[in-house]
């Protein structure tokens, strides 16, 4: 646009990108936390250490059953959170982001509000990232609600002190809750790379059920794999392979090894399907 | 991706600059079937441009090529001076649109979609964001029901609401696809005053529909679709001036009177339950009556008609429910 063009325009039209992309994140994240049926799903998220927490309050003790840190759990109330991000990491927490996916760009094609966006004009670079980082706080909010009711529900009824950690030590309460915030900031990163698979579908289909479904099939097919021993091979290369490598931060010393190779893995898968949800999404042609 | 910019770049002089709206043999096809057919269409400012044409000729298709929203298989398109699709992201904060229908989140109320929308632009200003929106509700008569969820809105409701978004800053322009559909005839007279007045201030409007009796009154230009292609385009004047005027006479002989006619160099004679029909040629009126009258003809009326801007509308886009693809 050239200075006459400027000129010309009624209005004083200034464009500071962050603030204004700031403004458009926070009317998105305003959306998604204001919707009926994502409360409903974050009710369903901090159920789980809920229930983890009373079933085992009035069950007898069985040491060496469930979970690592199952069998703590009764000893401290982190780690009631603890058994609850490894139980959910398995399907609910995948399920939250695969919702939010399909509602992102599926979603909003499907109610048509997609074109009114794209002819406000939101650039559509701008829109996939913006939709993409809220993917990502949405994933976050997921972990640290679980995190936090499973502390909360714990710290009632097992207490909180001193942990014993895996490798046998003992954690000051701080350094345990520290630990536990290190987990919940590698479990969103990791919900980062589904993320990341989700955008993409979303640009694929005007049905946001189906994308949902998609996403979640994905998440759990990689599961799947990664149980089958025959298929070894391909295991490093799949994105919940090292989900569960966050119980190496309650080892003493704490082990990187196979978070780090995780987190490398999710930036992979980040960079190539945000990369393919672009070309998709910049290119197609919105008839909704 | 950087050819095709340079292509448009280079073709852009050949598109006139001077007007809000130009394109140059616009095309496009989904597949095997052409939506659009090389249209040249040419919006002056300040115009209200009635953008005619049955169901389905092209006219929804044309404007999200307009809007950036479908990207062109040919053709250039130049929107208040600038490129489109390469220069959307300048040109459209100028430009107030409404595509095929309503369409908002049916959770949130209407004064919260319309925020949203508003939050969406990075050229609105956020502490005016309030007022600007109630200011748009105002404007279509929605403000009573400002905090009502969209998904209890009736469909007119819904129809204002989107008119209210295009309405939420200043614009240059506006596209308007369709804005009496679903619409009460209160609503439609609305609609049109409101189109009125946005041309009044100096907006140039371009409106779609393909009722031309819902906006024959308010345009100053119209172009007209069929089959993906724009048959007729220009001011009212000039388009009306396209129709062919046609004498009729009305006698007990039409046979004898359309020998007479067509002894006299007239063309397309054909008969009528009262007597014939003509198109005049260079031979005075008054002379064929004279002929008409000397060779016997009993003529009991003679008249030189202009069809009606109604007709017209239908002689060009074909009549009935066939639905035109």
């Amino acid at each position: 646009m050239s200075a006459a063009d400027v000129a010309t325009a009624p209005i004083a039209r200034r464009s500071s990108t962050v603030g204004a992309s700031w403004r458009l994140l926070r009317s998105e994240l305003r959306m998604i936390t204001g919707r009926r049926r994502n409360q409903a799903g974050l009710l369903v998220l901090a159920s789980v250490p809920v229930l983890i927490a009373i079933a085992l309050k009035f069950s007898q003790p069985r040491h060496g059953r469930g979970p690592d840190f199952m069998s703590a759990a009764t000893s401290n109330g982190i780690f009631v959170a603890l058994t609850a991000l490894t139980i959910e990491l398995a399907l609910f927490l995948p399920l939250a982001v695969a919702t939010l996916s399909g509602d992102a760009i599926a979603g909003e094609a499907n109610i048509g509000t997609l074109r009114y966006l794209l002819t406000v004009p939101v650039h559509r670079t701008r829109l996939l990232a913006i939709k993409y980082v809220s993917l990502v706080i949405g994933g976050f909010i997921g972990v640290i609600v679980v995190a936090a009711t499973g502390l909360l529900v714990g710290g009632i009824l097992f207490g909180l002190g001193p942990a014993t950690l895996l490798s046998g030590n003992e954690a000051t309460l701080l350094d345990a809750l520290g630990r536990l915030g290190l987990t919940v900031l590698y479990l969103g990163l990791c919900l980062a790379g589904l993320a990341a698979i989700g955008l993409f579908i979303s640009t694929l289909t005007e049905q946001p059920i189906g994308a949902m479904i998609a996403v979640t099939v994905v998440s759990t097919a990689m599961w799947i794999l990664d149980g089958i021993p025959q298929v070894e091979w391909l295991h490093p290369w799949l994105l919940v392979h090292y989900w569960p490598a966050f119980a190496d931060l309650f080892r003493d010393p704490m082990f990187f090894d196979q978070m780090r190779q995780g987190l490398l893995l999710t930036a992979a898968y980040v960079v190539v399907f945000l990369a393919l949800a672009w070309a998709r999404f910049s290119q197609k042609d919105i008839t909704s | 991706m950087t050819q095709a910019a340079a292509a448009v770049s280079l073709s852009a002089p050949l598109l006139d600059a001077d007007v809000a709206i130009a394109t140059s043999a616009l095309t496009k096809r989904f597949g095997a079937q052409t939506a659009v057919d090389g249209i040249d269409l040419n919006v002056p400012f300040g115009a209200v441009y009635g953008f005619l044409g049955p169901n389905g000729s092209g006219k929804t298709t044309t404007i999200r090529m307009l809007l950036g929203l479908v990207h062109a298989t040919a053709g250039e398109i130049a929107v208040l001076g600038s490129p489109v699709p390469t220069q959307a992201s300048s040109v459209l904060p100028r430009v107030g649109s409404l595509v095929e229908g309503p369409a908002f989140h049916p959770y949130l109320s209407g004064r919260a979609n319309l925020a949203r929308l508003d939050a969406a632009d990075r050229f609105a200003d956020a502490s005016t964001s309030r007022d600007r929106v109630d200011g748009a509700l105002d404007r279509v008569g929605l403000l009573g029901a400002a905090r009502k969820k969209y998904r209890a809105y009736s469909l007119g409701m819904r129809q204002r609401l989107a008119i209210a978004a295009a309405l939420l800053t200043p614009r240059d322009l506006l596209i308007l696809d369709e804005p009496t559909n679903g619409l009460d005839p209160q609503g439609t007279r609305e609609v049109r005053s409101l189109i009125a007045s946005l041309a009044a201030d100096g907006s140039t409007v371009l409106v779609s529909s393909h009722l031309l009796s819902e906006v024959e009154q308010v345009c100053s230009h119209l172009g007209v679709m069929r089959q993906g292609s724009l048959v007729a385009q220009g001011t009212v004047q000039e388009v009306r001036s396209g129709a062919r005027s046609f004498i009729e006479v009305t006698t007990g002989t039409p046979q004898a009177a359309a020998e007479v006619l067509v002894g006299l160099g007239l063309t397309d004679v054909v008969l009528t339950p009262s007597g014939v029909r003509a198109t005049p040629s260079e031979v005075e009126p008054d002379r064929i009556v004279e002929r008409l009258v000397s060779a016997g003809v009993g003529v009991r009326g003679f008249a030189v008609q202009v069809p009606s801007l109604e007709d017209l509308f239908v002689s060009l886009t074909g009549e009935g429910f066939d639905v035109s693809r």
